[in-house]
């Protein structure tokens, strides 16, 4: 079958969208992970309750762009709470702790969301409605958005973490979590702030994506699935690695389904993900340590 | 007692503590006066660096009382224990490798009530005392040599302006050139005014450096006296430590 260059060009602006937005999602769980050891599997649920608070919010308001800021500070300071009850108490233990906690919050988080919304998709209305014309397609200026403004909060992350005096605070922590509470800095602050931040991100995220799919409780189990084979890929706790892997998967999804189905192509992350285990396990985009 | 110019530093009264079920400590007592350098010797595995770690708050003991002029610091985190005034600079330096020079010092000295002048002049000053380290400001920690990242723990633990820095070993594994120039940065330290407990195996440098001197085994102090009287007659050194 030949390939279409209009088709392949669509594909890639298609790949590079959902590519932001797994970064966006994939980043609070690498930093997460980075900083604490902790692989958090409720990392979905705060993308799902993060859709929620904007749908809730956004009925309230009707202003998308509050919506967005709320949710995202609402779920940092569920994110804040998470890591206190649950987690600052298992710290230091074996990881395996840890993992178990969190999927029992993913269960809670996702159970309450059901209870509390009930098991019928809702809509969060884009901010614009837009469209501009790719080849033979209407493709909707919102999804352009999306990414610019995924891409827009990952540069403030970073650039947050490369100057600012917390930013210097939580690398030091990552590294050397004891020689950084004897350096004075007030590591139990900076692990409660990484986890909301992390929280917050993914809020963020669901907000971002609500418009694309319908909100519902389960929302976040295909999204946490693929962030946790990007963070996999990118490398452990490897932000800049995440974002690469995010991307290149998504590519290598929209490209593969111009052959097969989208539900298809999603193996193709799989087998990334596979030979990345079995060649480089420490992830695709670091040197190898020796 | 009640006089203030007699208040030691630290003090350390009788304290204990436990790695799991192993007794490490067996009820250190030592005191460190203001602006003194004081030595604490013994052979490996006898809890030196223990007792550095239990002033410095990583390590809790499980019984007596660590005294940070006058007030009692037992269960304060570390973090609060570093801004009071009390520099760490431990065995291993563990330098933040992925950090540079700079956000190490950073580290330090980005703390609340200090001023942008008076951040730049205690940059100053250790730039001065380490030019080193102003050559590379902007290089990796970890791509340093050990003798570079010796110097740059110590200046690290400068930067909370520390009225006491804790030094672990600050001469092993450094060539002879190095050596003497940590015993320099002590006499600087010593200058400014910072205590210092030095836990050294270099016995000479320790004797040289330190006002006073502890000698440990098996988690007690087994002999205190000046270092002048260790100098002249090192009878305890060769029972303790069996050199």
């Amino acid at each position: 079958m030949e390939i279409a260059f209009d088709q392949l060009l669509i594909q890639t602006i298609n790949g590079i969208v959902t590519g932001m937005i797994l970064a966006l999602v994939a980043s609070g769980l690498t930093l997460i992970f980075g900083i604490m050891d902790v692989v958090n599997f409720a990392h979905g649920e705060l993308f799902m309750l993060g859709a929620y608070a904007g749908v809730v919010v956004l009925a309230a308001t009707g202003d998308f762009w509050i919506a967005l800021v709320a949710a995202s500070l609402l779920i940092a300071l569920l994110g804040a709470v998470i890591y206190l009850t649950t987690l600052r108490p298992l710290l230091g233990r074996d990881p395996l702790t840890t993992i178990l906690a969190t999927f029992g919050v993913s269960l809670v988080l996702q159970n309450y969301a059901l209870w509390q919304f009930g098991p019928v998709a809702r809509k969060i209305q884009e901010p614009f409605t837009g469209h501009f014309t790719l080849f033979y397609l209407d493709y909707p200026w919102y999804r352009l958005v999306i990414a610019l403004l995924s891409a827009a909060i990952i540069g403030t992350l970073w650039l947050f973490l490369k100057i600012s005096t917390f930013g210097v605070w939580i690398r030091a922590t990552t590294q050397d979590r004891v020689m950084a509470q004897a350096m004075g800095i007030p590591v139990p602050w900076v692990l409660t702030v990484v986890f909301a931040i992390g929280a917050a991100m993914a809020g963020a995220s669901g907000v971002l994506f609500g418009p694309l799919v319908g909100v519902n409780h389960a929302m976040g189990l295909d999204w946490i699935l693929k962030a946790f084979i990007v963070v996999v890929i990118g490398g452990m706790g490897n932000l800049a690695g995440s974002i690469a892997a995010s991307i290149f998967i998504s590519l290598l999804e929209a490209y593969a389904s111009l052959w097969v189905s989208p539900a298809q192509a999603i193996i193709v992350s799989f087998v990334v993900l596979i030979l990345t285990l079995l060649f480089r396990p420490t992830g695709l985009f670091v040197p190898t340590p020796k | 007692m009640s006089e203030t110019s007699a208040q030691p530093l630290v003090r350390v009264e009788n304290i204990h503590t436990y790695y799991g079920k192993s007794h490490i400590l067996h009820g250190v007592s030592l005191e460190v006066g203001k602006a003194e350098v004081v030595g604490l010797l013994g052979r490996n595995g006898v809890g030196k660096s223990t007792t550095l770690k239990a002033i410095a708050g990583l390590v809790h003991p499980s019984q007596g009382e660590v005294l940070f002029e006058g007030r009692a610091i037992t269960q304060l985190a570390a973090h609060r224990l570093a801004r009071l005034g009390i520099g760490y600079v431990p065995e291993d330096r563990r330098i933040f490798r992925l950090l540079s020079v700079i956000e190490n010092l950073r580290t330090g000295l980005d703390r609340h009530g200090v001023t942008k002048v008076r951040k730049k002049e205690l940059l100053d000053k250790v730039y001065e005392y380490f030019p080193v380290l102003a050559e590379r400001r902007n290089q990796a920690g970890g791509t340093l040599s050990g003798g570079e990242q010796q110097m740059l723990a110590i200046a690290r633990s400068m930067m909370l302006e520390p009225k006491i820095i804790l030094l672990d070993e600050p001469t092993e594994g450094l060539m002879p050139r190095m050596i003497s120039q940590i015993r320099e940065i002590i006499g600087v330290l010593e200058q400014e005014e910072v205590a210092v407990l030095l836990v050294e195996q270099n016995v000479p440098l320790t004797l040289e450096a330190a006002r006073r001197i502890y000698i440990l085994e098996k988690g007690m102090v087994r002999h205190h006296a000046p270092a002048s009287e260790l100098r002249a007659d090192a009878t305890a050194i060769h029972q303790y430590m069996g050199v």
